[in-house]
């Protein structure tokens, strides 16, 4: 077990090289010259050039990668031989001269919101996706089947942009239940944090809640037809015990998968329902940052959401284990 | 009726239906036997003949919004049909249990085996789970479990399909049920283990004085165990008696089928095994007349196309033996005794 973890963050952290050496190397062959947006209006061809020399984009793609690589672990100073030289202390993800910050603090001030924002709406989520799956598998073809269903068909297909701005119209602006929306950290004004984040949480949650009713009912009805839930009830064990101690738990594994790698992927930004909601978190920030042309963001960014993506994958491969004693981590 | 006066379990007029897209499916249809404690009745018929429905209507454990069960049950003396789902629960896997067919998928894969069966006890029994523990490594043992203070925490799949089976009949006799219906309990086993998961419950039985149902396509397994046989064909009885009737006096055709059907290691066939053409009929369009009429190759012997027709009745031949043909004595005995001769014959 403990080894089987140790390969896995072994070949984790391989499979990071590999894929910020392509983000890398993919960038670099984009048209867009990054020396060329330090400047703005005031640019001359020799403003241009000295900038490229400072930031050390006139060196070689695999060397300006090295250099990332180091800063991330040593930190990095750009320009060091100018008067002015910037300041990037480890980890460095990079310097965005657009904004004057590094990516790094950047993207660690953004990340409490979207923290907050994919936990709030992951539980959410998965209480009702999970409670109404099992619901309507219960009442397989009959009415209450075919409302939930139909009530997640309509939720799968309303884009959140759309429900997220109608909700807005008619709770904040028209009937005015809600203050406008404005983050704050929960520790300074829970009240306020509660009052921002209720929408979101129910608009982004929606969207997840209804994929995963339709994946719980169906896990259900698959598990509930098994040779052990029959054993399970010939023991007269009392239904409710039959579904959720024998049925869920046997059916839980795609659940935990599509989990795991959903909330993962929330975590590195969730753009409409941040942008709709104007919340501090990654997705704003990215998509500010593809708007600038930002690229050491952007690099930064990406980086971050594969990050969480592969240590999500790594938690759900060891939850695994843990609900099935047939799988062996070897 | 009082209870002293029934018999053990009586299953009286029992039918199960299931309503469907293509119409109602009469699965089991007026079906009647008894079982004395202690007594083994073999319930015998190809699959799709109705009788693991029946043993499932027995337990309760067809979905009641799903299908239609009448008739009755009596388990002594009280209506299993009649009950509601809650009460027929406490039943199930108290006063009476079952084993089913395949021990692999029929253990829950994910919980110990201490667990699942200290469960039994516990959904039953207002004891401690240390004590339920006991019980559950007492019952391993009983089973021939070798080593049941290790095996007590083994998953499912550590066991063999022997041991998963032995794990199964721990299971269904812990709280020492008074009916054991068995659904096939050996046919996912290999030939040895068979034999010895077959003595494992004839032990078991002696010891709790429990009535067992055995459900069987298999009559090597019959002649060895049971006192009583019913065969059944397209969700009917077709023919019970003792095992000696059914053995040595077989009356209706499909029985004489079913018995020429057996390989036999104690003959040396010059043949080859003789089973019965066609298949059995679907539950959703029974023949008009008698349902095994169209494999029948003794139909023509009855005048007037009866066979086709008019359903045969279960008759009484004498000493609760039952049976549902339109041949006549002279004609069956004649049947039987050419087709016993064939099956003695072939061996000399």
């Amino acid at each position: 077990m403990s080894a089987y973890v140790v390969r896995r963050i072994l070949s984790m952290i391989l499979l990071l090289v590999l894929l910020s050496l392509v983000v890398f190397i993919l960038f670099s062959l984009l048209p867009a010259d990054p020396a060329r947006l330090t400047c703005g209006k005031s640019c001359t061809p020799e403003i241009i050039e000295a900038n490229r020399a400072r930031l050390g984009l006139d060196m070689p793609v695999l060397a300006q990668y090295w250099e990332f690589v180091k800063g991330l672990f040593v930190g990095r100073t750009y320009a060091a031989n100018s008067p002015d030289p910037v300041q990037c202390s480890a980890p460095c993800l990079g310097y965005s001269f657009k904004r004057g910050e590094e990516v790094f603090v950047l993207i660690k001030d953004r990340l409490p919101a979207t923290i907050w924002l994919a936990f709030g709406a992951f539980i959410l989520w998965l209480a009702a996706g999970i409670s109404l799956g099992i619901y309507a598998a219960l009442r397989r073809g009959r009415w209450q089947d075919r409302s939930v269903m139909g009530v997640a068909l309509v939720g799968y297909s309303l884009p959140s942009f759309f429900i997220g701005l109608v909700a807005i119209f008619f709770i904040i602006i028209r009937f005015q239940l809600l203050p406008f929306p404005s983050y704050i950290s929960p520790l300074e004004n829970p009240v306020q944090f509660l009052q921002t984040m209720i929408l979101p949480w129910i608009i982004l949650a929606t969207l997840y809640a209804a994929f995963y009713m339709r994946l719980t009912r169906n896990q259900m009805l698959e598990v509930l037809g098994d040779d052990y839930i029959r054993t399970a009830r010939a023991k007269g064990l009392p239904e409710r015990i039959v579904i959720r101690k024998h049925a869920l738990r046997a059916g839980l594994t795609p659940i935990v998968t599509a989990a795991g790698l959903d909330l993962a992927g929330l975590l590195g930004g969730a753009i409409i329902t941040e942008s709709i909601f104007s919340l501090p978190g990654i997705g704003s920030l990215a998509v500010n940052s593809v708007n600038d042309a930002d690229l050491p963001l952007i690099v930064g960014i990406t980086l971050v959401a594969a990050v969480f993506i592969i240590v999500a994958n790594l938690i759900v491969d060891l939850l695994y284990a843990v609900i099935d004693p047939r799988v062996r981590l070897t | 009726m009082t209870s002293a006066a029934r018999p053990f379990l009586s299953v009286e007029g029992l039918s199960v239906e299931f309503p469907t897209e293509d119409g109602r499916v009469h699965a089991v249809d007026g079906v009647s036997f008894s079982v004395e404690r202690g007594k083994t009745l073999a319930i015998v018929g190809e699959s799709g003949s109705g009788k693991s429905v029946t043993a499932q209507a027995i337990m309760g454990l067809l979905d009641r919004r799903l299908s239609a069960v009448t008739g009755h049950a009596w388990l002594e003396g009280r209506d299993l049909v009649a009950m509601s789902d809650d009460e027929v629960r406490h039943e199930r896997g108290s006063s009476m249990a079952m084993i089913f067919q395949d021990p692999m998928s029929s253990l829950h894969p994910f919980y110990r085996i201490g667990a699942q069966l200290s469960e039994a006890v516990l959904v039953h029994q207002k004891v401690s789970k240390q004590d339920a523990r006991e019980q559950v490594l007492d019952m391993l043992n009983r089973v021939g479990i070798p080593d049941p203070k290790t095996r007590i925490d083994d998953y499912p799949h550590q066991l063999s399909g022997g041991m998963r089976q032995r794990v199964m009949i721990a299971m269904a006799l812990i709280n020492s049920p008074v009916l054991l219906i068995a659904d096939e309990p050996t046919t996912a086993l290999d030939v040895t283990v068979q034999a010895q998961i077959l003595e494992l419950i004839g032990t078991l039985q002696q010891e709790y004085d429990t009535a067992v149902v055995m459900i069987t396509h298999d009559l090597g397994i019959v002649a060895d165990i049971a006192d009583h046989v019913a065969v059944m064909y397209g969700g009917r009885i077709v023919e019970s008696g003792t095992v000696d009737e059914i053995f040595y006096a077989p009356q209706m055709p499909y029985t004489l089928g079913l018995l020429s059907s057996v390989p036999r290691l104690d003959q040396v066939r010059a043949e080859r095994l003789d089973p019965i053409p066609g298949n059995p009929p679907s539950p959703i369009s029974l023949p008009p007349g008698c349902v095994f009429q169209p494999r029948c190759a003794y139909s023509d012997r009855v005048a007037g196309h009866v066979c086709e027709t008019v359903r045969p009745e279960l008759v009484d031949i004498g000493g609760g033996h039952t049976m549902r043909c339109h041949l006549d004595a002279d004609q069956r005995g004649q049947i039987a005794s050419d087709v016993l001769a064939a099956l003695a014959g072939s061996g000399a």
